[in-house]
């Protein structure tokens, strides 16, 4: 018997099962963008049929890290910058639980950087979603990886003198195989992205525009936003790798001159996630490895076999 | 101690196959019944510098390296320099034949390398020392016996038939390890390289010395290995099936190991971008419900402290292993050090409660990986075992019969299914994972994707749910809870098994040593030389650094007049670590140091011991220090 019997209950689910009934209550200003991704994702995972106990939400630190104070799924809220590599390792110990990362911009794209790059380049089978409102919320209002040149603050009093982070080209660069971006003011845009992405096969990185109503008062509140894929203006296909990096690139400089352009970006359906490149090799096993210590019947390999080529 | 031993030393540069060479002749001596122990000394670098390994043998059991050597195989052209290689020590050229030289044993042996260096010419008072010393120096055309039957590089082959012959060694046991580790023409070259070097000194040189390889009988069969594999295979009989890891001398060692074998055992490695990913994706996957473990050495456990926090707070268990060389930051990294100790007992910020066990043997490196993952998953907290560059790198043998063990795949504290339907949940269906009122500390926990079992893991502080919480009351509750932990290990390491820490010497000894971690073996000799010479002497080696055995020390301490504290490092981390649990004993406990990236040797030891209990009566050895007993 299976010691994981949530893992792929294929029953119906219930939007609020993924509020928690009792505390806590957002602690999220009035009017903040992170009440737009918590709002998407509950639609999300029901309509692609996760239920609570199969799902696992890694956070960062932040107020996007709070993002699973608020959802009653398993939750893992980490350090500044690492959900991922706790979210991947997690996934490769039990692939049957869907996993999911969240964090902000500065977490993320900043101190987590690194990660990124990585996580994406191995396409581990995953959900990464960047709360990005070009700021610092929860130490009140320092400079991001995404603010705009020239954004003064507290700790930057001139003016940043940085150029700002591209996550959209960076991710593609990298080897995400799944990237869009959405944001909090679409919300059919994203929950249909956050659907789509839980539902990839390999890591699917959203770019996630939250506004920050308290701390990022002068920047553009993404509206009015175009979405890529209603618009005539913007075909392109998904699929081409070449066509998606000048999609990016144009984006990437419209967005800080206040235009706002939102949707799928790539969607590489071919490539095998990390997972299955691992197993292609012979080192994974196929059967979920967190199952193994619940198996009565499996014979545990003992160091003793090994010591032929010590005698 | 034995008066009957071989000391062999191979030396020359890194890349001469002194590694591979010295190896199979341990396994060789190990074979012909002997007990043995390899050091190696080695140079960061890839090729070239100044390299050797030695291999002491003897019928007695061997628990270090000994002090000096008495039979030299000098490969390349100064007894160590590789040939293509010019001054790599600056203005001291003979540095690497001092070195070598100056720890040779009267009547001792050197064979060297006559293709490649003529040593009258070349080494100052070369002939004078040889004399003075009763060394018999054999020069052979190594590379010339290589190069007639293959390639000047197989010249350790003609190195090994040589010594073999002069210490009239059996070639069984090396032919048939060569067979099993090459094939074809390569090992027909060598077979023949060996034999003909063997037959040389035979039909050419009379001997004179007295030096013979010694004879021996083992009960078991005997299987060699290091401090580093013992580790590796603690950890697989004990379930781990996840490791994630960066490499980094010496931890790599057992990163490969692990690598090489999990795919094998069903499990998974990760090399991953940095050790701050490592030691979190040991947590990811241990929170999944997988035993896991990471490591490093000093300058990448560094990055790990953010995670071992996370652990700690959250109660994930994780195994991390800190493979110590010289520090601070990259220091001498193939030196080994006993320096990490208080980084390894403090790093992370707040009241943090850790395990933390410190191996003296090959033996109880396996023993004790095994005991931190059973702590570890029992009661939900990280351990450490630390160890260090000599231990990592050493071979010693072992019967084979003890690795005869169960496995224990036992994920400690976790609940079934049925066993969180009926715990406590919070009014939103929030599992309790996080409990208040347990007996040992250890609130069970569930995994991701079982049914009613959800629960938020969180580094802030939090309530029974999981609940980000700074209510002062769930504060205190949660914090004692989790340091009640380490108390109830303590007692379960007291109660239920046997202790950690090895008693050498007599019970009602006057004097008393105490050594950590890899120091333990040559601590053990000195104190039966110093039985032998009329000192009344015992010894531990302590391997609970925390919880540390605070009973035991105590009865140890007081049970001697004075105590010698034998450490590998500059500022007494060890004897710091002793007073500040026992709060007494400043007055008793003497510091013997070393810290110039050798480990001790037994001789230093007596010296040490001597310095202080004759009152000075004799000189330290150079490179050991003595730091005083408060009040001295």
């Amino acid at each position: 018997m299976s010691a994981f019997n949530a893992i792929g209950d294929d029953r119906e689910i219930d939007r609020d099962e993924y509020t928690p009934g009792l505390e806590p209550q957002p602690t999220w200003c009035p009017g903040c963008g992170d009440f737009g991704v918590l709002k998407a994702l509950k639609q999300a995972l029901p309509e692609v049929g996760r239920t609570p106990d199969e799902t696992l939400v890694c956070t960062g630190i932040g107020c996007s890290g709070k993002l699973n104070s608020y959802l009653d799924t398993y939750g893992f809220h980490t350090i500044h910058g690492r959900s991922l590599p706790v979210a991947r390792a997690a996934k490769l110990a039990n692939p049957g639980v869907e996993v999911i990362a969240a964090g902000g911009d500065g977490d993320g794209y900043g101190i987590g950087g690194n990660h990124f790059m990585h996580t994406a380049r191995e396409n581990h089978d995953m959900t990464y979603i960047v709360f990005n409102n070009e700021i610092f919320g929860l130490t009140k209002g320092q400079t991001s990886p995404t603010s705009p040149k020239g954004h003064k603050s507290k700790t930057q009093p001139s003016g940043s003198a940085k150029s700002p982070i591209r996550p959209l080209s960076l991710s593609l660069t990298s080897g995400a195989s799944y990237v869009a971006r959405t944001a909090a003011v679409n919300p059919n845009q994203a929950k249909e992205i956050i659907a789509e992405a839980i539902e990839h096969d390999g890591f699917a990185h959203i770019d996630f525009l939250t506004q920050c109503p308290t701390w990022n008062k002068d920047a553009k509140q993404y509206v009015p936003y175009v979405d890529i894929q209603d618009s005539d203006d913007y075909d392109h296909d998904v699929t081409d790798r070449r066509e998606a990096a000048e999609m990016m690139h144009e984006t990437e400089d419209l967005l800080y001159e206040g235009t706002v352009l939102t949707g799928r970006y790539y969607v590489d359906e071919d490539r095998p996630s990390y997972q299955e490149e691992k197993q292609a090799i012979g080192e994974m096993p196929e059967e979920p490895l967190a199952e193994r210590y619940f198996d009565d019947s499996y014979e545990w390999e003992r160091s003793a076999d090994l010591l032929e080529r010590h005698k | 101690m034995t008066d009957n031993e071989l000391i062999w030393r191979i030396a020359g540069g890194s890349g001469d196959g002194i590694d591979s060479t010295s190896q199979n002749f341990a396994k060789a001596l190990m074979r012909s019944g002997l007990n043995v122990f390899t050091h190696r000394h080695y140079p960061s670098r890839i090729r070239g510098g100044h390299t050797y390994v030695e291999i002491r043998a003897a019928e007695d059991e061997v628990k270090s390296r000994g002090d000096g050597y008495n039979c030299l195989l000098a490969l390349g052209d100064s007894f160590a320099r590789n040939p293509q290689e010019n001054a790599y020590y600056g203005n001291e050229e003979t540095k690497p034949l001092t070195e070598n030289l100056d720890e040779l044993r009267e009547g001792g042996i050197i064979v060297y390398d006559a293709g490649l260096l003529d040593a009258e010419e070349e080494i100052p008072d070369f002939q004078e020392r040889v004399e003075e010393n009763d060394w018999h120096v054999f020069d052979i055309d190594l590379r010339g016996m290589a190069k007639e039957h293959g390639r000047e590089v197989m010249r350790n082959t003609a190195g090994v038939g040589v010594t073999a012959a002069l210490l009239d060694m059996d070639l069984e046991h090396i032919e048939d390890l060569m067979e099993d580790a090459m094939g074809g023409d390569i090992l027909e070259q060598n077979l023949q390289i060996l034999q003909d070097a063997y037959d040389h000194v035979k039909d050419e040189y009379e001997f004179e010395h007295d030096l013979r390889v010694p004879t021996g009988d083992h009960e078991e069969e005997q299987v060699l290995l290091s401090g580093s594999n013992a580790i590796a295979y603690g950890a697989l009989d004990e379930g781990c099936r996840f490791i994630s890891g960066y490499p980094m001398t010496p931890w790599t060692d057992v990163f490969t190991i692990m690598s090489q074998n999990l795919p094998k055992f069903g499990g998974i490695s990760e090399q991953v971008e940095d050790e701050i990913a490592a030691a979190a994706l040991a947590v990811g996957a241990s929170h999944a419900g997988v035993k896991s473990m990471s490591g490093s050495s000093g300058g990448g456990f560094a990055l790990m402290s953010e995670p071992l926090g996370l652990a700690e707070m959250t109660e994930t268990p994780i195994v991390l292993v800190e493979a110590m060389r010289a520090g601070p930051s990259t220091g001498m990294p193939t030196k080994p050090e006993q320096g990490d100790l208080e980084h390894v007992l403090y790093s992370s910020q707040g009241d943090s409660n850790r395990v933390v066990f410190a191996p003296g043997t090959v033996a109880e490196a396996y023993d004790q990986t095994r005991m931190a993952f059973k702590m570890a998953y029992d009661y939900q907290i990280p351990a450490i075992v630390i160890f260090d560059q000599k231990l990592s790198g050493e071979n010693t043998n072992l019967d084979a019969s003890f690795f005869d063990r169960e496995p224990n795949p036992d994920p400690g504290s976790v609940l079934t299914e049925e066993e969180i339907a009926e715990a406590a949940h919070d009014a939103s269906g929030k599992f309790h994972r996080f409990q208040h009122e347990t007996d040992n500390g250890v609130s069970p926990r569930s995994l991701p994707g079982q049914k009613g079992g959800r629960y938020l893991a969180t580094g802030n502080e939090h309530n029974p749910p999981g609940h980000i919480s700074e209510d002062p009351e769930n504060r205190v509750f949660q914090m004692d809870r989790r340091m009640q932990k380490l108390e109830s290990i303590r007692e379960e390491l007291n109660e239920e098994h046997d202790s950690q820490q090895t008693y050498h010497g007599p019970d009602d000894a006057d004097y008393g040593i105490i050594t950590w971690g890899s120091q333990q073996g040559a601590v053990e000799e000195a104190v039966d030389r110093l039985n032998d010479s009329g000192y009344s002497v015992k010894s531990v080696g302590v391997s609970d650094m925390m919880p540390y055995p605070e009973a035991e020390m105590t009865e140890f301490l007081e049970s001697v007049d004075e105590a010698l504290v034998v450490e590998m490092n500059a500022t007494a981390q060890f004897r710091g670590l002793t007073q500040k649990e026992l709060g007494l004993y400043g007055d008793k406990m003497t510091s013997l140091l070393k810290y110039n990236g050798n480990p001790f040797e037994p001789a230093e030891i007596v010296q040490g011991f001597q310095s202080q209990i004759d009152e000075g009566g004799q000189d330290l050895a150079t490179g050991t220090r003595i730091e005083p007993a408060a009040g001295d």
